[in-house]
């Protein structure tokens, strides 16, 4: 038995098998394996006794809940008009260049994916960014590059 | 100008704690009145829901109260995700207990014994917190021998979850879509029994009117919009964060206190609300009677180009949309190519014409309020601002 | 007493049923409201948005599919407001959607082309959104195309494909200006649960959906002088294939079309229904091998029920959904590919034709018959088995083009051999029928005597409900039978996979006890078949249903063992029933798809 298959059994036994556990299934197999693997949905699917495709087909309607391979940290930047207009592009470029990579990617290292992302209900404090659930807030490039080596000596 | 117009209350943070000792005196209270006098209350108070749209939550619970069913639902939709918006956020940090008493009250009138908050998964952050102050809820309302629980429930990134009935889908484990109206969630809600939703901040004013009694709550506010609300001030402001004011006022009144002086445009509601010009804020009232907002203020200064403000939002409904319904999924896609095409002179200024009817088609024939909201940011932008949309 | 509504549409006063929608109400006054996602086999939607209509005091349009009628409802179908959104609607769809329909193979069968020509939608007014969309084509299937560049978005596949048949091959994905229907992790239909039925197909109201069509590869093989083409058609072709040639629905066309099929090129018309009556020997004969098994010798390795195998769709949906269940299929090939590993032995024998040189050609109501005959087990005769299978929307297209006037054509009998068959054969093509088939000569086989019922019609296991039990105690067996001499034969009929998930579940759980199952992959059996006429609904299916079970009661022959070229074929080269040669050709093993 392999680990996914552990752990989307555990989870299924934990949050239960109905159509309504399954957010916290996939919310709980995204902070885990940082995102939904395709033996991860196929697993979820036959826990669930639903179809493989509407595994896919929800998880894909949530931006939190990832397709796609995501690094350990996932760091999505605020792009509402406020953040914008408070210096999101120079966050950006900041980030580009200190992790090497561009919005959408993720490093190398499996550490870091670079996303933007819509309001996050910080528009007081923008420009602003979540690294997985932690916002971080009044950004400016300097600090954004603390914040990353802090993370990168994690 | 003189601000003096503007009155600050308190009467969601701070002021009058419905905890005490860990105790909920408001709780012990109504539980031992009579749900209809309750629900009378709420009518009384003129209280309208604090998410945006404004329906009387009164009726609302009187709705859910007279339906048989045995099983029934509470539903506090913490799902903030208007850009702009950020007061349930403080709302959520700083009072969650009178969020959580408001939703029992609730319970009590309409005879549910289950309640959910959806929190948006951006605040994810909050939740070691709120479940804390929810266990000592939960000790201490089981102290007085009520049977009622709250439980706490994660969004994954979506603003359409805001819409009642897209919440309630993405409870039930699916995609958030929302629903055929009607029936209404009163009728049925989540799980296809009668739930009552209610935002983050009308549960806070529930318990608040029965903290401060009706006659007290109806001094605040105007005949059509009572109460105070709390609001989220961004954008080109010296004073960003979050107010409570109260309702009724004129915006050039707000300005005055919250503007930087150079203030061109506040858009009011966020992006699914009405962008004011300059010209337009001594006559505007913020309120049901005038431009009603679930709280998200946002100043644009005269540095600021309209245009780059309209293709931001317009970029946030492409893709915030559900996309199951078309006017809302190909006509956003429509307006961020036209406005673009009049930017850049392939089409001319007339197209806006065409896509200002557009809109009044999706304002009309969307599923939900989200394509029917598309219209009101495009329609009073492009209106008032229509030398910055073209070539 | 049910509770009466009154409403007024159009200034006409109306009283309808509680729950009864707008756009119902509205269409039992004739008032045409357009629909695009509404479909009368599926659930409500009410996603498309153009069956919207006015109601008086209200702030937004209705849509009428989803909005059921309320006391007092005030409704106009076609004010100015009305007409604007709904054209508004349709341009919106046709920005998004690629238009060029004359490269279409929907061309001229196409629910939104049809709106946009109603509305007059000539202007260009909206951006074309194609070229911002990486829309793509999946054809990997050997049965279905999906093109999403054509998809309007209806979900009406998603539904059929949940609803109807509990696959969910296909759902959502994405939401926004990215929403899109998508297979898991938008992998090829080919890699996925699909079972190829078809279902989406004939409900898609555009060309985002359509069969893998063989068209072009048949006329090549018939013009092709060196080839022998034999046409083989199934049973419910000939009760169908007129809706698409302009004849009513319900009316039988065999002769017609046995004559078209001559006058098409085909150098032999034979039948499937003569393969569907060696099925009932086979089958029949493995079912009645099985019970001895089962009684005399207490064989617990026996897996009963035992299921038929004459349809493709379902056959996959066991492989992917309950391959713990495959050892009780029925090992019978279906009719089809019975028919494809004669032709070329048997029939090239006869002949004197070199089997590599015979084109096998067959005439489907189904989309998966596409994909069984791709499959690789199904070259028994040496060569692939059939070679092209065509709906029959695919054969009615080449009658067109071939200009002939169908309805003008004579009445023609097949060619022989493997063209004679019975009624038996016929009713293959509803559901129930191979139950009914089987039953017909089994118990004969049993008693020596036919079975029990009026004029041969075992009505139980007939009509159109999801799941049909019947049981038939069998009594006064010949001697050798002896052993099921006061056994009651429990079968269970259903039809459509949601139903058939609901048989199998009972029949995994343990709690069923049936001895024989029949089970059709699509509503209603093969006659609401994925490559069948387009539209369906319950009403056209109906109508075929009877014709199927007028044609049987119209024939000489109602059971499968009369049937003087089944006699001949198992006298002359298969010998018997299981026997060694039906083992090589007629019967074929599964694959497990699920385990991974």
């Amino acid at each position: 038995m392999t680990e996914t298959h552990e752990l989307v059994k555990q989870l299924a036994d934990k949050y239960g098998r109905d159509r309504a556990s399954l957010m916290p299934v996939l919310q709980a197999v995204v902070e885990k394996q940082n995102y939904l693997t395709e033996e991860a949905m196929n697993e979820i699917a036959d826990q669930f006794g639903i179809s493989a495709a509407q595994v896919f087909g929800t998880a894909s309607f949530y931006s939190f809940l990832d397709t796609e391979a995501r690094g350990k940290y996932v760091i999505r930047v605020c792009k509402s008009i406020i953040a914008e207009m408070k210096g999101k592009k120079a966050i950006i470029k900041a980030l580009e260049n200190v992790l090497k990579i561009s919005v959408g990617q993720t490093t190398p290292d499996k550490k870091f994916t670079l996303l933007e992302t819509n309001d996050i209900g910080w528009s007081d404090q923008e420009p602003s960014m979540l690294i997985n659930e932690t916002p971080f807030t009044n950004l400016t490039p300097e600090k954004v590059i603390n914040i990353i080596n802090e993370y990168s000596s994690k | 100008m003189n601000s003096n117009n503007l009155k600050k209350t308190d009467v969601i943070f701070g002021i009058w704690p419905c905890m005490e000792d860990n105790k909920y005196p408001i709780l012990e209270a109504v539980i031992n009145r009579n749900p209809d006098d309750i629900i009378k209350d709420i009518i009384n108070s003129g209280l309208k829901g604090r998410g945006g749209a404004g329906f009387p939550t009164g009726l609302k619970w009187k709705f859910a109260a007279s339906q048989t069913e045995s099983e029934k639902y509470i539903i506090c939709n913490a799902d903030e995700g208007e850009p702009g918006t950020f007061k349930d956020r403080e709302i959520l940090l700083k009072v969650p207990e009178k969020i959580f008493a408001g939703m029992a009250i609730c319970s009590h009138c309409i005879k549910a014994k289950k309640g959910f908050v959806y929190l948006r998964g951006e605040y994810k952050f909050m939740l070691p917190q709120l479940n804390k102050v929810l266990e000592s809820f939960h000790e201490s309302i089981r102290k007085t021998g009520y049977d009622f629980e709250i439980k706490i429930l994660l969004g994954s990134g979506a603003y359409v979850c805001g819409e009642e009935t897209s919440l309630m889908e993405s409870m039930e484990g699916k995609r958030g879509e929302p629903r055929n109206k009607p029936p209404f969630p009163v009728v049925e809600g989540f799980n296809n029994k009668p739930t009552v939703i209610n935002n983050v901040e009308t549960f806070v004013n529930v318990a608040m009117i029965q903290k401060l009694g009706v006659a007290e709550f109806v001094k605040l506010g105007t005949d059509d919009s009572r109460g105070s609300k709390v609001f989220s001030v961004s954008g080109d402001t010296p004073k960003p964060g979050v107010f409570e004011l109260e309702l009724g006022m004129k915006l050039s009144d707000f300005v005055a206190e919250y503007g930087d002086g150079d203030t061109k445009a506040v858009q009011v509601g966020g992006a699914s609300g009405f962008c004011v010009p300059r010209k337009r804020f001594e006559d505007t009232i913020i309120g049901f009677e005038g431009v009603p907002t679930g709280g998200s203020m946002m100043l644009f200064n005269s540095t600021r180009s309209m245009y780059n403000v309209l293709s931001n939002y317009l970029d946030f409904f492409a893709e915030e949309s559900c996309g199951q319904c078309t006017p809302c999924r190909v006509g956003c896609q429509q307006l961020i190519q036209g406005i673009k095409a009049v930017k850049k002179g392939s089409k001319n200024e007339d197209y806006l014409d065409s896509l200002l009817k557009l809109t009044e088609s999706m304002k009309i024939t969307a599923k939900c309020g989200l394509g029917q909201s598309v219209a009101n940011s495009f329609y009073s932008i492009v209106t008032n601002f229509k030398e910055e949309m073209i070539y | 007493m049910e509770t009466k509504i009154n409403l007024e549409i159009d200034g006409i006063n109306i009283s309808v049923e509680k729950g009864t929608t707008i756009l119902e109400a509205a269409r039992r006054l004739n008032i045409k409201i357009p629909t695009l996602c509404h479909h009368p086999d599926l659930c409500v939607a009410g996603n498309c948005r153009v069956c919207v209509v006015e109601q008086e005091g209200a702030r937004t349009l209705q849509a009428s599919c989803a909005t059921p009628v309320s006391e007092g409802m005030v409704i106009f179908t076609n004010t100015l407001k009305v007409r604007t959104a709904r054209k508004h609607i349709i341009e919106l769809l046709l920005s998004e959607h690629n238009s060029e329909c004359t490269k279409c193979y929907k061309n001229g069968n196409c629910e939104l082309q049809s709106l946009a020509a109603d509305y007059k939608i000539t202007n260009d007014s909206l951006i074309d959104l194609v070229p911002f969309k990486n829309y793509t084509i999946d054809n990997f299937s050997p049965s279905i195309i999906k093109d999403d560049s054509k998809c309007i978005r209806c979900q009406r596949c998603v539904r059929t494909c949940e609803q109807l048949q509990s696959v969910s091959a296909l759902s959502v994905a994405y939401k926004g200006e990215h929403m899109k229907i998508s297979t898991f992790l938008e992998k090829p239909m080919f890699e996925v649960v699909c079972t190829n039925c078809g279902q989406c197909v004939n409900r898609c109201p555009v060309g985002a959906l359509v069969e893998r069509n063989y068209i072009d590869e048949v006329w090549n093989a018939i013009y092709d002088k060196n080839k022998h083409v034999v046409v083989q058609t199934a049973p419910a072709v000939r009760i169908a294939l007129g809706e698409d040639l302009g004849i009513e629905n319900g009316e039988i066309v065999t002769g017609k079309m046995v004559a078209a099929l001559r006058k098409l090129g085909f150098d032999s018309v034979l039948d499937t229904d003569f393969t569907a009556d060696l099925t009932i020997m086979e089958e029949g004969t493995e079912l009645l091998t099985m019970l001895k098994k089962a009684i005399v010798d207490k064989d617990s390795s026996v897996a009963l029920p035992m299921a038929t195998s004459c349809s493709p769709g379902w056959i996959k949906f066991i492989e992917h959904q309950y391959p713990q269940l495959l050892p009780n299929l029925s090992t019978c090939k279906s009719p089809q590919q019975m028919f494809g590993a004669l032709a070329k032995t048997y029939y090239a024998e006869k002949r004197n034709l070199n089997p590599a040189d015979i084109i096998s050609v067959s005439i489907m109501p189904c989309t998966a018959k596409k994909y069984e005959a791709d499959r690789p087990e199904m070259r028994s005769s040496g060569y692939k088995d059939v070679d092209y299978v065509l709906t029959t929307r695919e054969l009615a297209v080449m009658i067109k083009q071939a200009g002939l006037d169908f309805k003008s054509l004579p009445e023609e009998k097949c060619d022989s051999i493997m063209g004679q068959s019975t009624g038996a054969a016929v009713i293959f093509g509803a559901s129930g029928g191979v139950m009914e088939a089987a039953l017909r000569t089994a118990y004969e086989i049993i008693t020596g005597k036919e079975i029990p019922f009026e004029n041969l019609n075992i009505t139980p296991v007939r009509g159109m409900q999801g799941v049909k039990e019947a049981s038939l105690k069998i009594m006064d067996t010949l001697p050798e039978w002896n052993f099921l001499e006061g056994v009651t034969l429990n079968t269970a009929v259903a039809h459509g996979l949601a139903n058939a998930k609901t048989v199998m579940d009972s029949v995994a759980e343990g709690k069923a006890n049936y001895h024989f199952i029949e089970i059709m992959a699509c509503p209603d059996g093969c006659l609401g078949g994925g490559g069948q006429p387009i539209p369906t609904c319950r009403e056209i299916r109906v109508k075929r249903n009877e014709a199927i079970y007028r044609e049987d009661a119209g024939m000489a022959l109602r059971k499968s063992h009369e049937n003087p070229e089944v006699i001949q074929i198992y006298q002359e080269f298969l010998e018997k029933p299981l026997g060694h040669k039906s083992h090589e050709l007629l019967h074929t093993k599964y694959t497990d798809r699920k385990s991974k």
